[in-house]
């Protein structure tokens, strides 16, 4: 219980997610909004470094397009209508997560693709051995012969 | 001449892996145990001469010479000499020499270790070992060669990028490869077996501890990385989705997934020509990792190589391995015959559950990691792909994985009891159930997932303590008699309670960090003070310090918690006049399982500096998680009937087996 009172006495205390390169004169004074740019940048590419986002990158570029995501959001645009000024102006490569477009396809159905294939197949696996065994080795009314059942009761029998 | 001698012995090697490569396979196909028995000797022989060519390049590093161009290039003589030594896999060539090395050291293994293969899985594992090695060893010879000289000799050599002068490269680079390369062992016992079309549970017995072997140093190295990554980069992050991480943590979830699909095989017999699909593919992705990292496709934080004659040649090398592997599975995967029937809802259920989900979201990663680097190939144009799309397709498949890993080792074989394992985690449900409503209840109103998050994680881990309990009894019976049912568990129970126990614990750390954490970022001058939460930070001053290869100017800070003090933060920054470089070091207080994170920003000419400071609320039990995985590991890898090399039978059953 020790691990839930700290959790507990660390949520009353919750302030803001963690965070990195953002420098003290970028910080916005109302939290709610300086929250909204915060979230914002982690979704956008630096794309002077190696797989940084704005959030976390000491570069000029970054420290340049956080002020500007403030300054739009200052002037009220929306989160989306940022993004669209930005993919405008800079290509989609700013996207940390690309959107879901004809090129894109294969990205973002490509994994749940391996689950449902895979669980179509196991699901058809199955049915063929079980298929197999009925027509194999089952008498025609469907029941199970004395010699069977006793290996069936042998082979459910717990180890 | 110690250059030389080095290059001399790789020279060697490669001719006796030539010979082993081949010799033994004849050998095994003529049934001739003369033929077959050489590949022990050679791949003792051939660990002798490759540790002889490491010993003289660490040499030539400790010696500071630097008329050899590596030496010169990533050395230099005012070096602590830790530094000299891991310096030798800092850079591409040394780290090519440290993979073939541990390569040479698991095909030894093999040899000492394997008395009792069967003459011709033996013969074949090691031939199959020594075609990996023989590739390797041309290409550092051709395309990487460590032990080139430079005419005339400079006098001081470039030194090490700094970043890279750290404990970390001590163990971090070791740990990973003794994972990558511990695969090949699994890879060549699948080639083996589809040579020569045979597999049984014995098989998956002799793979099985070798597999264990090269997921905990995998489970460390990755662990190690990113606690490194963590207090190094400044910005308090540990896992980044960086592709280099992702090429690590691709051949880890494919090991997971063998691991625990070759549990299936060596029980039940099923899954068969599954397990053997993912020995190649846990291999072909800790090839593709080494590629990914050393070909220079991708040039990040981690990647110092960048030669398109290297990138050929391992592509090459990928083609051969993967594709060969691959051709192979689907000729002769057919010939193998499958057995052991189980009803969906059993422990054989339950795992090919978890390799279905393991396996999707590795591929949600290998996709993640991979497809921006295609479509560049194939279309030119650029996408990212980082951290937001793999919390949005990683996270989701490895959510199922989570709820039903305390479920999977309550079920029992062949035909499993879906509801009483739904009883008996009753308990942990509820405890799971306590816990979203107590912190509920506490965020007032915050992001919904947060409470779940901590549920599950509560889930995992009492999940993983009922099944000792259960087995245990230790409700039922008395405590003496429950400690000695715990002493008569299988150890390898005891690895899998606490493997998935780990499993929650990492779980815990990473919602506590991502989700507690708090952060303050100002600019301070000597005198003021910085508080988060109940810290005070008093900065006492700015110094400068000298130290060996470097000038650092380090930042004092008083920290008191609820006014009292509890100590000193010293972050700093390096400058290291032999490169032109700096390095930012981070200061650490650890609380319990969070930490205080410090770090510091460039002086302004006012005299003030910006800091940032970080809460992070349990952030330890992130890689702690990782430590009790590996426990488990090592618990289930001293398992009698799992020891490396000797699965035979034991004298007689002990008293107290529960039953399974």
């Amino acid at each position: 219980m020790h691990i839930v009172r700290s959790i507990v006495l660390a949520l009353t205390l919750l302030t803001a997610t963690t965070a990195f390169a953002v420098q003290p004169d970028e910080v916005l004074p109302d939290p709610a909004l300086e929250a909204r740019a915060r979230s914002l940048s982690k979704e956008l590419r630096c794309m002077v470094c190696q797989n940084q986002s704005i959030d976390d990158s000491d570069a000029p570029l970054a420290r340049d397009l956080r002020l500007l995501v403030r300054e739009r959001m200052k002037e009220g645009d929306s989160d989306s209508q940022i993004v669209d000024f930005l993919v405008a102006r800079y290509g989609e490569f700013v996207l940390l997560k690309p959107r879901l477009a004809p090129h894109t396809i294969l990205l973002w159905f490509g994994p749940p693709a391996v689950l449902v294939g895979g669980a179509f197949a196991l699901l058809l696996m199955a049915r063929r051995r079980s298929r197999r065994n009925t027509t194999a080795t089952m008498p025609a009314g469907g029941e199970l012969t004395p010699a069977e059942e006793a290996r069936l009761a042998k082979l459910l029998k717990p180890e | 001449m110690i250059p030389e001698l080095g290059h001399y012995a790789l020279v060697l090697a490669l001719g006796l892996a030539l010979v082993q490569a081949s010799v033994p396979l004849y050998g095994a196909r003529t049934n001739d145990p003369v033929l077959m028995s050489v590949a022990g000797p050679t791949a003792l022989a051939q660990f002798g001469f490759v540790a002889i060519a490491f010993g003289a390049l660490v040499a030539c590093y400790v010696t500071s010479d630097f008329s050899v161009v590596n030496v010169f290039e990533n050395s230099h003589s005012a070096k602590p000499l830790i530094y000299k030594i891991t310096g030798v896999w800092g850079n591409h060539e040394g780290s090519m020499m440290l993979w073939v090395l541990i390569l040479s050291v698991f095909g030894a293994l093999v040899a000492l270790f394997g008395a009792n293969l069967p003459a011709r899985l033996k013969a074949n594992v090691l031939a199959v070992q020594s075609w990996i090695a023989s590739t390797f060893y041309l290409f550092i010879l051709l395309t990487s060669n460590p032990f080139l000289r430079l005419s005339p000799a400079p006098l001081e050599g470039r030194d090490l990028n700094p970043i890279l002068q750290d404990p970390g490269l001590a163990i971090h680079p070791p740990l990973l490869y003794l994972g990558y390369v511990g695969l090949s062992i699994s890879f060549s016992f699948a080639i083996a077996a589809l040579i020569e079309g045979r597999i049984d549970a014995a098989w998956a017995r002799w793979v099985r501890p070798w597999t264990l072997l090269a997921w905990m140093f995998l489970t460390l190295g990755i662990a190690m990385g990113s606690y490194w990554a963590y207090y190094t980069l400044g910005w308090g992050g540990w896992w980044f989705w960086d592709p280099v991480e992702n090429a690590s943590l691709m051949p880890w979830i494919a090991g997971t997934a063998l691991l625990h699909s070759a549990v299936v095989m060596e029980k039940r017999e099923a899954l068969k020509v599954w397990t053997i699909l993912l020995a190649i593919l846990a291999f072909s992705l800790s090839l593709i990792g080494t590629f990914l990292v050393r070909s220079g496709v991708l040039t990040s934080v981690h990647a110092f190589a960048s030669d398109p004659m290297r990138g050929v040649f391992i592509l090459m090398i990928l083609i051969l391995f993967i594709g060969g592997g691959l051709a192979l599975f689907a000729l002769r995967a057919p010939v193998l015959k499958q057995g052991g029937l189980f009803a969906p809802v059993s422990r054989e259920g339950a795992l090919v559950l978890n390799n279905l989900f393991l396996v999707s979201a590795c591929a949600a990663v290998f996709y993640g990691t991979l497809y921006p680097l295609a479509l560049e190939a194939v279309t030119g144009s650029k996408i990212s792909v980082g951290a937001p799309f793999f919390n949005a397709t990683f996270g989701p498949l490895f959510l199922p994985l989570l709820i039903a890993a305390p479920f999977g080792p309550l079920l029992a074989w062949k035909r499993g009891d879906l509801l009483g394992v739904a009883q008996r985690l009753l308990g942990a449900a509820t405890l799971a159930v306590i816990v979203i409503a107590v912190t509920f209840a506490a965020e007032g109103g915050g992001p919904i997932l947060v409470p779940f998050a901590f549920g599950l994680a509560a889930f995992v881990i009492t999940g993983a303590v009922t099944d000792l309990i259960e087995r245990t009894a230790l409700l039922k019976v008395s405590p003496r008699i429950a400690f000695a049912r715990a002493r008569g568990l299988p150890r390898s129970t005891w690895g899998t309670a606490l493997a998935h126990l780990g499993l929650g614990v990492t779980l815990l750390g990473i919602v506590g960090e991502t989700q507690l954490g708090a952060e303050r970022i100002a600019e301070i001058k000597p005198g003021q003070s910085i508080s988060l939460r109940h810290y005070d930070l008093h900065f006492d001053g700015l110094a400068n310090r000298e130290g060996p290869n470097y000038r650092e100017l380090v930042g004092t800070f008083t920290v008191s918690r609820n006014g009292e003090p509890i100590g000193v933060m010293q972050p700093s920054k390096r400058s290291f006049p032999s490169r032109g470089t700096a390095t930012s070091e981070q200061a650490l207080m650890t609380r319990g399982a969070g930490q205080l994170y410090l770090a510091l920003g460039e002086p302004n000419p006012d005299g003030s500096v910006a800091v940032r400071l970080y809460h992070k609320p349990l952030v330890l039990l992130i890689w702690l998680g990782a430590v009790v995985m590996v426990i488990g590991g090592g618990l289930s890898l001293s398992d009698r009937r799992l020891r490396v090399g000797a699965p035979r039978p034991a004298k007689s059953q002990a008293a107290m087996q529960p039953a399974e």
